[in-house]
């Protein structure tokens, strides 16, 4: 008897966890394929985990407050984006540059946050797909913003960043100055054995650490009590007197103003910006990276985040290399990454409703067993 | 004690309509501190009405308020929300509960109530920021859970929790609340198992024992015996009687319950079938349908007849054509004209000439943004081909108009269904109007056997007797077998041949149509769960 439901226990975390797994087997098959040196996949996870963390890490407060996977966090990118590009016309560089960006940001975050939060309340149930389509309609906007009002109404005075039609800004923006300056500035390099030389990105770890911290204490907090209970039911929690919608918004208006610093913490150690499409795939790859890490629509840890972060990227790190020494054709990996990026999603949301279904079609297999139980009762 | 002679609470003369339907007529209650009355009647008879009045519910408002004063400590109050109510010191245990399932017992018994610790960060950003203090929840919960005096894990997470300490958990939240002074408690024990149920009726007794007023709504009369000071007995939206519980038994108590002026005037024409052949076998079904789980029920339909299910809210009745006809998970075995009909496959039931009128008229019944015609037509242009013209050889099928607007003006003209042609939208119609498209709609597919589903819920008594004698035209002329759930006893007993009673989730009895009232209604509260 002890030793079924052990059985049972493990049989549903392998359920529960196969998504993570299925990525640890392509993993370790890719791993020595790619024939990628250890020191190289060890750099590149821990640049890649400074890099993508912060803005991952923002994902988690929505799902919190249950309004699912998130792509209101692309809108936060995107005001992070313009903070920069502005920030780099004042030729205000490193470190002062990084935090005038980040608060010029707020307001943009603040603002696309609250729409996109008004938007998502009149669409409950439907986050997912909605706010997909919200980024769609604000990058319009914000190449309306960028393309055409950046040097005709805002004014931009440096010509390296302007198109040579005298607005709009260049494809690609140089952020030579800041590039990499938050995780130069404490250098360490850890010589692991049998690894070698391994460069740590000291300070956004730090500051990685203290959001994760944050979000521990905000979980902690009334509002993260609120939104823990409007996440699980927002009919008991109106019930309760819970103000349903503003706490959705609030949960919206933290995930984009995070996504904005995230996205700052991303392009300083990218060293430039992709203008128009930084942010277009962003919200995608997180996203796939937090369920590759084992989170659900409604349920998502921190453990998630960072184990994402690793599989998910060490896949993208080696895929490529694999898929050209397999095929000797380097479009394939490239092709296998984004196509397993979408793949995830789409796997992780067929089982999230199939799991769901599972739960349900249990509740009627006890009332099967009850109902041959009470006969057995009446027999005897 | 002063109080023992001002009453906590007094609703005089409250009446209450929707939209020129009465539902409550001059209603005058009053309660003491410490008073336990309970609070009985069938379904549809005015209980839950009353109550929502009381706790000041938001729905009544939208529907017009209400008539009479409702005095609470010697003040006229106006509860413009349930918030309203919680504050003057009433509490209310729902029937659904109101639980967060991935919350503990402590947290959901100090539901946005959590007692908080202020911090650098809510000075500057506000309370919300505040950290919530642990070990004062743990403590508050704590005596809640101590005044209810059953004993339930304050730290079990709701979702791992049997559902008798769910009710548990919704009691302790309302004890918990300082200024409670009156607890409504809306039927409790129906998910309690019996010794659950005894344990809660000794916490009643000592909630009033330390002065709180209860009032107490349930089925199970013997629970009210045992508990409470006093019985009022709800019945069409009156009350019939209010009595001192120990000078009055089960059996007094039910007949006041269904009694009815016109009592005995039952059906003249019950017809036996005895010798008709089964046209229907039920075996074992059991339907998760949430709210009206049905168990373990085996059930034969005659051919020819109609069969009336009865029995009271949440007890299952409406399980069994929803489990049947596939639109909750079901188990089981049905077999029909000696053929077994497959579960959960709504294609199969309708495919062998079943066909359902739905209780849930606007959300399952009816397409609300289409015309009648397409209402009417839309089941049976689906399922048997009709209403098409083929082209082809059968590979394009086009909408025959004609032959749909045809039946329709046909089924509008014999139900006399009020519209302003075949081509108004079904959302446009009045409910008992919307009800009549229902009913066209199954008598388009000329079922060998319906089930109808609450037919008059929500519709004025014009429109009842219409329904239902269009339903006993259908039988009697097509030879359609029927089976008709409904909640009220009387309608049954005027239209059906027998009458299943179920009640706990399974079948109490069945008894001919022209059974005494009495008896039916026993067998009603037989197996209450």
């Amino acid at each position: 008897m002890n030793n079924t439901s052990k059985n049972t226990k493990i049989l549903s975390f392998l359920r529960s966890s196969s998504v993570p797994i299925l990525f640890i087997i392509i993993c370790a098959v890719c791993i020595p394929l790619s024939g990628l040196s250890a020191n190289m996949l060890f750099n590149e996870i821990t640049t890649r985990m400074g890099r993508n963390a912060f803005l991952i890490l923002s994902l988690l407060i929505p799902i919190m407050a249950g309004m699912g996977l998130n792509f209101g966090m692309t809108l936060g990118a995107m005001a992070g984006e313009i903070a920069l590009i502005l920030v780099s016309d004042w030729q205000i560089v490193g470190i002062p540059g990084m935090v005038l960006a980040m608060i010029l940001s707020v307001p943009f975050s603040i603002l696309l946050g609250l729409f996109c939060g008004k938007i998502l309340n009149m669409a409950k149930g439907r986050e997912m797909i909605t706010s997909y389509i919200i980024s769609y309609f604000i990058n319009g906007v914000y190449l309306l913003v960028v393309l055409y009002m950046m040097g005709s109404v805002i004014p931009i005075k440096h010509s390296t960043i302007k198109l040579p039609r005298g607005y709009g800004i260049r494809n690609t923006v140089s952020l030579l100055n800041m590039r990499q300056k938050l995780d130069n500035l404490i250098p360490l390099k850890l010589n692991i054995p049998g690894v070698g030389i391994v460069k740590i990105p000291v300070m956004t770890f730090i500051i990685i650490a203290i959001l994760c911290l944050v979000i521990v204490w905000f979980r902690r907090t009334k509002l993260g009590q609120d939104m823990r209970a409007v996440g699980q039911d927002m009919e008991v929690a109106r019930d309760a007197g819970i103000n349903v919608e503003r706490t959705r918004i609030i949960s919206i208006v933290i995930s984009t103003v995070l996504a904005g610093f995230g996205m700052i913490i991303y392009l300083q150690n990218m060293g430039n910006i992709a203008t128009y499409s930084s942010h277009s795939q962003i919200g995608m790859f997180c996203i796939a990276a937090l369920l590759v890490g084992g989170a659900s629509v409604d349920k998502a840890s921190i453990g998630n985040v960072f184990l994402g972060v690793i599989l998910f990227h060490t896949m993208f790190i080696v895929a490529p290399k694999a898929g050209a020494a397999i095929t000797g054709d380097s479009m394939i990996g490239e092709y296998f990454r984004v196509f397993v990026s979408y793949a995830v999603i789409t796997i992780a949301l067929v089982m999230y409703e199939t799991q769901k279904r599972k739960a349900k079609s249990q509740e009627g297999a006890m009332l099967a067993a009850a109902q041959d139980e009470g006969e057995e009762e009446k027999d005897s | 004690m002063s109080s023992m002679n001002e009453p906590l609470l007094e609703m005089k003369n409250i009446s209450k309509d929707f939209f020129g339907n009465s539902v409550l007529s001059d209603i005058n209650l009053t309660l003491r501190e410490g008073e336990v009355i309970g609070l009985v009647g069938e379904n549809g008879a005015g209980k839950s009405t009353l109550m929502r009045i009381l706790f000041g519910s938001t729905m009544i408002h939208e529907t017009g308020g209400y008539g009479g004063q409702v005095i609470l400590n010697g003040k006229e109050v106006h509860f413009s929300s349930p918030f309203d109510a919680i504050a003057a010191g009433i509490g209310m245990v729902h029937q659904e509960f109101s639980l967060i399932p991935g919350f503990t017992t402590t947290e959901n018994i100090l539901l946005n109530r959590e007692p908080v610790k202020k911090n650098l960060v809510s000075d500057i950003f506000g309370d919300r920021l505040n950290t919530l203090n642990r070990a004062e929840m743990d403590k508050r919960a704590s005596e809640a859970i101590r005044l209810m005096g059953v004993d339930i894990d304050k730290k079990m997470v709701i979702s791992n929790m049997p559902v008798g300490h769910k009710q548990f958990t919704e009691i302790a939240r309302e004890l918990s609340k300082e200024q409670l002074r009156l607890l409504i408690l809306d039927e409790p024990t129906a998910v309690l198992t019996e010794r659950e149920a005894e344990a809660l009726l000794a916490s009643i007794r000592g909630m009033a024992e330390r002065g709180i007023a209860i009032i107490f709504i349930t089925h199970r009369l013997q629970e009210i015996l045992s508990v409470c000071n006093r019985v009022v007995v709800m019945r069409d939206g009156v009350v019939v009687k209010d009595t001192p519980a120990d000078q009055t038994d089960v059996q007094q108590i039910t007949k006041w319950m269904v009694g009815r002026e016109v009592a005995g005037k039952a059906e003249t024409s019950v017809r036996s079938h005895e010798g008709a052949k089964d046209i229907l076998s039920i075996e074992k079904l059991w339907v998760d349908m949430p709210g009206e789980t049905v168990r373990n029920v085996n059930l034969t339909v005659k051919e020819g007849e109609i069969l009336g299910i009865g029995g009271l809210a949440g007890q299952g009745k409406l399980g069994i054509p929803n489990g049947i006809m596939g639109l909750y998970q079901a188990g089981g075995r049905v077999v029909f004209e000696g053929k077994e009909i497959p579960l959960n496959a709504p294609r199969k039931c309708l495919d062998a000439s079943f066909a359902f009128v739905s209780e849930d008229r606007r959300g399952v019944g009816l397409l609300l943004d289409e015309s009648l015609e397409w209402n009417i037509a839309f089941p049976a242009m689906q399922i048997q081909n009709k209403y098409l013209k083929k082209y082809l050889g059968g590979l394009v099928k086009w909408r025959d108009e004609k032959a749909i607007r045809e039946v329709t003006e046909k089924y509008i003209g014999e139900l006399a269904i009020r519209c302003t042609s075949s081509k108004q939208k079904a959302r446009e119609l009045s409910g008992g109007n919307q009800q009549k498209v229902c009913l066209a709609k199954a008598f388009a597919l000329n079922p060998r056997l319906l089930f109808v589903s609450e037919p008059t819920r929500g519709i004025d008594v014009g429109a009842k007797a219409l329904v239902l004698e269009a339903l006993r035209r259908f039988n009697r002329e097509s030879g359609v077998t029927i089976v008709m759930v409904s909640s009220e006893l009387e309608e049954l007993r005027q239209s059906c041949d027998r009458i299943a009673i179920v009640s706990g989730g399974r079948i109490a009895g069945i008894l001919p149509a022209n059974a005494s009232v009495e008896d039916l209604g026993e067998l009603m509260l037989s197996q209450v769960k």
